[in-house]
């Protein structure tokens, strides 16, 4: 949160596009031939590399080559990571509708042989901050891809920078429109995801049978929310889930003004709902509109479809 | 000290110098070059030579190793190198696990440093991946897809329940700005400096997250901020007087998360910051009434108040008033909110100086000062204290402005 230039927007969208460090931008991805002598050589006719060392060992330039999927893409699709497609979609939402690749860098752990079956992921490495280049102004974003072969030993690193922009206006040329309010989108982008781990996911799942699950311990018997492999009260690791009756009252609540966030349309509340069964969880309010949420008021469990994969339990408050 | 019984580290090790780079919006430079630079600027202050150093200390977050700022600035060996989690809560563990190093001879001169474009945030070849969800990642995310999305919001949550559990509106808040922004204004180094604000202003600021407003919620700031500590008796033969660690304290609560702590107790204060009070006040003998000024952590205005509540400095509910009483001085260079926001590094720079008598809102005499570390985080304090006036170690104990002068 910044408190000088508040109303910037480049700062915020900023500040929404470097969430995206360190996210996911491919998993699972295999290389769709092992690595080949044919393949090495039509590659080295193509350059005119004549280097005798290959093709015993692929020349290492053709780390991407290996990673591909071909004019007909990867067989089981692509391994591209929700997301980067959601951090492309963010960018296409504010205008940056074009893209170019700016540079890459290699780098070479040990040689690829022939017979290597590769594998790759990648992550999105950083965000720039706004560039105007003379394409136009826009963000750098740069990926870095790991491949490995055999049993996941790192044979290669490639780093991927690509700009996406919104074009500069030649001279003269008519004022767009203005683009659309970063929330207000056709196309808004998602909430985020909850964040599902071996400790909580049995919450998770109770979610999805529209049950909402406490764990108690037991051997002291004490509820515990959020959810973890140990015992608050007493350190035992022996605990069982059991249902909430889904009644409980706010016991603490905000309003969310700034800054603006595409997937939530402020100003909206969230609370911290204490439950019967005596513990607390954050939440949305269903049934009351923002600004008539108070502490105390009494709320119902209910189950709320946010998009095609996420559903939330959210509460619906009464009005006193 | 542990919880339990009273440490021996008081009285052991020092504050010798202090350095920064400017504070800015766009350093227009490197996070190792801010780090080096304000390393270097506290060693001349100090009036020590980077081969004198042979300890080093930072946060986790920060992006400049240990071993490559020494290498940057000229420092060789080194015997003790430590980082500290937990974002802001970790400035004054820096200055601890200093002490610590010092006063049992691991280290003879420890430099603790911070440094961030946290404003213009080019953090180039940042590649922190996820993976498997770690618990840190799903301790957040209980809170994400509902939309409790910032730091503002988070420390609503509390803010809220305690405006509820006194009977206090979101105007009380204004009180720890105005104040803040009264010492920035006089402070040449602050980003706000010239700027004060009232409390009219403070409530017709737009709201962030409700209960919070823009002027409750501190700025972004580039800069560095280098703090050198080596022992009490090297430090008697530096160029200047000491700040003395009179005490050092770490805290985490029962129930403790980083931000989220909603699950635990009333939420209408800072139990973190509670168990590094009973520490420091144990340690140094010390009470509320012996502390000259107060540097309190201020990235949003609530948990000032809670502060003042947890050390004891007023009654629970009643540090709004105590604050417009103007009965402490408080947060002299600013504050984060008007000052920089530094992680909290550069409150404890001002500790140091009006220890010195250097401050630019100097309080008369002051000789013994308190200063904290990030709140709603597991945290950390210091009592820093003139030379020979770092403890409470006879009944004599002047007020504020009357330092005793017993050993
Ligand atoms: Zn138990």
């Amino acid at each position: 949160m910044t408190r000088d230039d508040l109303d910037v927007d480049p700062d915020e969208l900023y500040g929404r596009l470097k969430a995206y460090e360190g996210r996911t931008a491919a998993s699972g991805g295999t290389g769709r031939d092992p690595v080949n002598e044919p393949m090495i050589r039509h590659w080295c006719e193509a350059m005119g590399d004549t280097n005798p060392a290959y093709p015993a060992v692929a020349p290492p330039t053709m780390l991407q080559a290996w990673t591909m999927g071909g004019l007909a893409g990867h067989p089981g699709g692509s391994a591209r990571s929700e997301a980067y497609d959601e951090l492309l979609a963010l960018l296409d939402d504010v205008g940056c509708t074009s893209v170019v690749a700016t540079d890459c860098e290699q780098e070479y752990p040990r040689p690829l042989r022939p017979g290597d079956r590769v594998t790759f992921d990648a992550v999105i490495e950083s965000v720039s901050p706004r560039k105007t280049t003379r394409l136009g102004t826009g963000y750098f974003v740069t990926t870095r891809m790991n491949v490995r072969a055999g049993d996941g030993e790192l044979v290669g690193t490639h780093r991927f920078r690509i700009l996406k922009y919104a074009p500069a206006r030649p001279k003269n040329a008519p004022k767009p429109e203005p683009a659309p309010k970063p929330g207000l989108t056709a196309d808004p982008a998602r909430r985020p995801r909850p964040v599902i781990n071996r400790d909580n996911a049995g919450f998770w799942e109770g979610v999805a049978r529209h049950q909402l699950l406490i764990q108690r311990c037991l051997d002291c018997a004490t509820p515990r929310f959020p959810w973890l492999p140990g015992c608050g009260a007493c350190g035992s690791l022996r605990w069982e889930a059991f249902e909430a009756s889904g009644t409980g009252t706010v016991f603490s609540y905000v309003v969310m003004h700034h800054p603006p966030f595409p997937a939530f349309d402020p100003p909206y509340a969230v609370a911290l709902i204490e439950l019967a069964e005596g513990v607390r969880m954050v939440s949305g309010i269903t049934g009351v509109p923002y600004d008539k949420v108070r502490i105390g008021m009494p709320v119902e469990l209910e189950f709320l479809r946010v998009d095609e994969e996420l559903e939330l339990p959210v509460f619906r408050g009464a009005e006193a | 000290m542990s919880a339990r019984k009273p440490d021996t580290l008081g009285g052991r090790a020092a504050i010798v110098g202090i350095g920064a780079t400017e504070f800015s919006k766009d350093s227009g430079r490197s996070e190792l070059k801010l780090a080096v630079e304000a390393v270097q600027a506290a060693l001349d202050d100090a009036g020590l030579a980077p081969a004198d150093v042979d300890g080093l200390v930072t946060f986790t977050m920060d992006t400049s190793p240990e071993i490559t700022v020494a290498q940057a600035c000229g420092i060789g060996d080194l015997t003790f190198f430590s980082r500290v989690h937990y974002g802001g809560g970790a400035a004054c563990a820096t200055v601890q696990q200093a002490a610590l190093a010092v006063a049992t001879g691991v280290a003879e001169v420890v430099v603790c440093y911070r440094a961030f474009n946290e404003r213009s945030g080019r953090r180039f070849g940042s590649g922190v991946e996820h993976r498997e969800p770690s618990a840190e990642g799903a301790a957040l995310g209980w809170s994400l897809p509902f939309g409790l999305l910032t730091p503002a919001s988070w420390v609503a949550m509390a803010a809220q329940r305690y405006l509820y559990a006194y009977g206090l509106k979101p105007e009380v808040f204004g009180h720890v700005a105005v104040t803040d922004r009264r010492h920035a204004a006089t402070n040449p180094a602050a980003y706000f400096h010239g700027k004060p604000i009232t409390l009219a202003e403070h409530a017709a600021s737009r709201w962030i997250v409700e209960p919070l407003r823009l002027l409750d919620c501190c700025q972004e700031t580039d800069g560095g901020q280098a703090i050198v500590v080596t022992s009490v008796e090297r430090a008697r033969d530096l160029p200047r007087p000491p700040a003395v660690i009179t005490a050092a304290a770490q805290g985490a609560g029962r129930g403790q998360e980083q931000m989220t702590s909603f699950y635990r107790d009333d939420l209408t204060g800072l139990p973190e910051m509670g168990v590094v009070a009973g520490q420091l006040w144990r340690a140094s003998g010390l009470t509320p009434a012996d502390i000259d000024v107060a540097i309190l952590y201020d990235h949003f205005t609530p948990f000032v108040l809670m502060q003042l509540e947890e050390f004891g400095f007023c009654g629970r509910g009643e540090a709004a008033g105590f604050v417009a009483g103007d009965a402490l001085p408080l947060n002299t260079h600013g504050g984060q909110l008007g000052e920089a926001y530094l992680h909290g590094m550069n409150g404890i720079a001002e500790a140091v100086r009006q220890i010195r008598g250097s401050s630019v809102n100097q309080v008369p005499g002051a000789a013994r000062a308190l200063v904290t570390a990030g709140t709603g985080v597991p945290t950390s304090g210091l009592l820093l204290g003139a030379d020979g006036c770092h403890a409470r170690v006879s009944a004599v104990s002047g007020r504020r402005g009357a330092p005793s002068l017993v050993i």
